[in-house]
């Protein structure tokens, strides 16, 4: 066993051990710290794949960004620090059925995939990461739709939120 | 591989040869020879830390016409041991109500999200890593002390550590963003992310010649990010006491403290290595080695910037901090970072060209003058006009 696979292993053991922990704790702003631990597992295996870039930014979005905003949601609509309620609610046996489904769709597409034996290849010291994901992410033979669609639909939700926080004369 | 030219990877195989030695794997040796060199780092770094208690003290003495420590050893240098101890020995509180685990797991990581700045510190031409995001790396650290800071008001089972913590965290994510915008202009400069290679860009001119205007986003959205004064909104000593650490007591409560001038000092570095020159000194070239004492020199003056503007500055009310974000610097930063590109492209020709190099360096810090000129006029007459308004106001009211 090399000593990429035993990372692999405890961070994937890491990340399936937190997200469980996610849906099992009652403690909400407990759930959304495990989630931040999920996420970081995340941004170890994009690190390890060479995607230093992605596994950064990864930490940046969902860990400085979205968690954050999570724990903010949490602690501004909950009055009490531990939630007593029951941990599942009527519709459990759908979402049971759909991730057992799920499951059961990528086992067996992946079955026939010859990629989980393939080693990575090893790349040169002068690869340039970043500069060929902006050469992609701006090139029309590559990204540049889905790129700018991306902007516009942010560029939109921006617009919404300052056009729904915005204060008219005379309101009030 | 010769001692004064890269003295780090010669100790770091000449470690690993000893491992060696005592029939370990090569792989194994390289690994536990790193693992040796972070524990160094980290144990200089937190010795250093000691001592910035002390010059912390002895600066805020100078700016409030005191002495400041001067009676344990000479200059009062002893003083910070003593202050350690007693941290040490004070009885460890738990208040009621509070989250264990989170609660104790708060200093650590804001303590840890400091020390992993330091990987990417450029000391010298050899030591500090050229990650090829470090830039982006920054922010994601800080996106860690963040995190502590809202475990700790949390945790804390306190409103007034939750309120401290709510609008420092508030503040940070806030000026993240012209944090990220005026980091890009040394990256659009250098052509890199990587902070070493930041750095080795700046051997003719240094940043803050090059962009002045970036030097100073920067200089502000690090003091936010450091939650310092004027921006330090976590205290206020008859409302909201002094923020998310008003639980912690004995050590933990010194590591909040401790990494709060740690990180200060970082920034410091960070504004050395990206604005002046970081390594850059004369006879660098002949002597790496040299490097790390202009740097550290440079870092220092940079701590002590902070610490400037921490002792002279008021505090700034939370509505005009967030004014001052979302209505000036994020816009003006956009701005400043399309100029520049657009600037820095025009003038490459002179760049390249031996002997012109000055147009360049003479045309990129005219053109800022230029903007912030522009920009100053702008808030002026914008100033101008809401105080006719108000004064309007008034003067009718003064009729009715």
């Amino acid at each position: 066993m090399t000593v990429a696979q035993i990372i692999f292993l405890i961070t994937a053991a890491v990340i399936l051990g937190s997200a469980a922990m996610v849906v099992t704790t009652r403690n909400l702003v407990h759930a959304a710290l495990w989630l931040i631990v999920t996420l970081f597992g995340a941004a170890v295996l994009f690190a390890m794949l060479n995607a230093g870039f992605i596994a950064v930014v990864q930490v940046v979005v969902y860990i400085g960004a979205i968690a954050i905003l999570f724990i903010f949601a949490v602690m501004l609509t909950r009055r009490e620090m531990n939630d007593t309620g029951p941990g599942l609610n009527k519709g459990w046996w759908l979402s049971a059925v759909t991730s057992a489904l799920t499951f059961g769709g990528l086992v067996w597409l992946l079955q026939g995939w010859d990629g989980l034996s393939k080693v990575a290849p090893a790349l040169g010291s002068e690869f340039d990461a970043i500069g060929a994901l902006a050469n992609a992410l701006v090139s029309p033979e590559a990204y540049v739709l889905p790129f700018e669609v991306a902007s516009v639909l942010l560029l939109a939700a921006l617009v919404g939120a300052v056009y729904i926080a915005f204060q008219r004369k005379g309101e009030e | 591989m010769d001692f004064w030219t890269d003295p780090v990877e010669a100790a770091g195989e000449w470690l690993s040869g000893i491992f060696v030695g005592w029939g370990m794997n090569a792989d194994a040796a390289h690994v536990l020879a790193a693992f040796v060199g972070i524990l160094v780092l980290i144990s200089v770094v937190m010795v250093l830390d000691i001592f910035l208690v002390w010059t912390e003290r002895k600066i805020v003495a100078r700016f409030q016409d005191r002495i400041g420590p001067n009676r344990l050893g000479p200059f009062g240098l002893v003083q910070p041991f003593a202050d350690i101890i007693k941290l040490i020995i004070k009885e460890n509180i738990y208040p009621v109500g509070v989250d264990k685990i989170v609660y104790n797991l708060a200093p650590i990581i804001m303590m840890t999200s400091v020390l992993l700045l330091w990987a990417v510190l450029p000391l010298t031409e050899f030591l500090g890593l050229d990650l090829n995001v470090g830039v982006l790396y920054l922010i994601g650290v800080g996106a860690l002390g963040t995190l502590s800071i809202i475990m700790a008001g949390w945790s804390s089972n306190n409103k007034y550590a939750l309120l401290g913590a709510f609008r420092q965290v508030a503040v940070m994510i806030s000026y993240e963003i012209p944090m990220v915008v005026a980091l890009l202009i040394p990256t659009i400069l250098s052509g890199s992310m990587g902070i070493n290679s930041i750095v080795a860009a700046q051997e003719s001119s240094w940043y803050i010649v090059l962009a002045p205007l970036a030097f100073l986003l920067f200089l502000i959205s690090a003091t936010a990010e450091l939650g310092r004064a004027p921006f330090d909104l976590t205290e206020a000593e008859s409302e909201l006491i002094a923020g998310h650490h008003i639980e912690y007591s004995g050590m933990k409560f010194g590591l909040f403290y401790a990494s709060e001038l740690l990180h200060t000092f970082t920034f410091g570095g960070f504004i050395a290595a990206f604005f002046f020159g970081g390594w850059q000194g004369p006879w660098v070239s002949e002597i790496p080695a040299l490097g790390l004492l202009y740097f550290l020199a440079k870092a220092t003056v940079g701590y002590w910037l902070f610490g400037w503007i921490k002792y002279t500055m008021p505090r700034i009310r939370i509505d005009k901090m967030m004014d001052l974000n979302w209505k000036f610097l994020v816009p003006f930063s956009f701005v400043l970072l399309m100029y520049v590109a657009l600037m820095n492209a025009l003038l490459a020709g002179f760049r390249a060209t031996e002997g012109a190099m000055w147009i360049y360096t003479w045309g990129m810090f005219l053109s800022n003058i230029l903007l912030g000129w522009i920009t100053l006029e702008i808030l002026r007459r914008r100033a101008h006009g809401e105080r006719v308004k108000v004064e309007g106001a008034v003067v009718e009211a003064g009729h009715h």
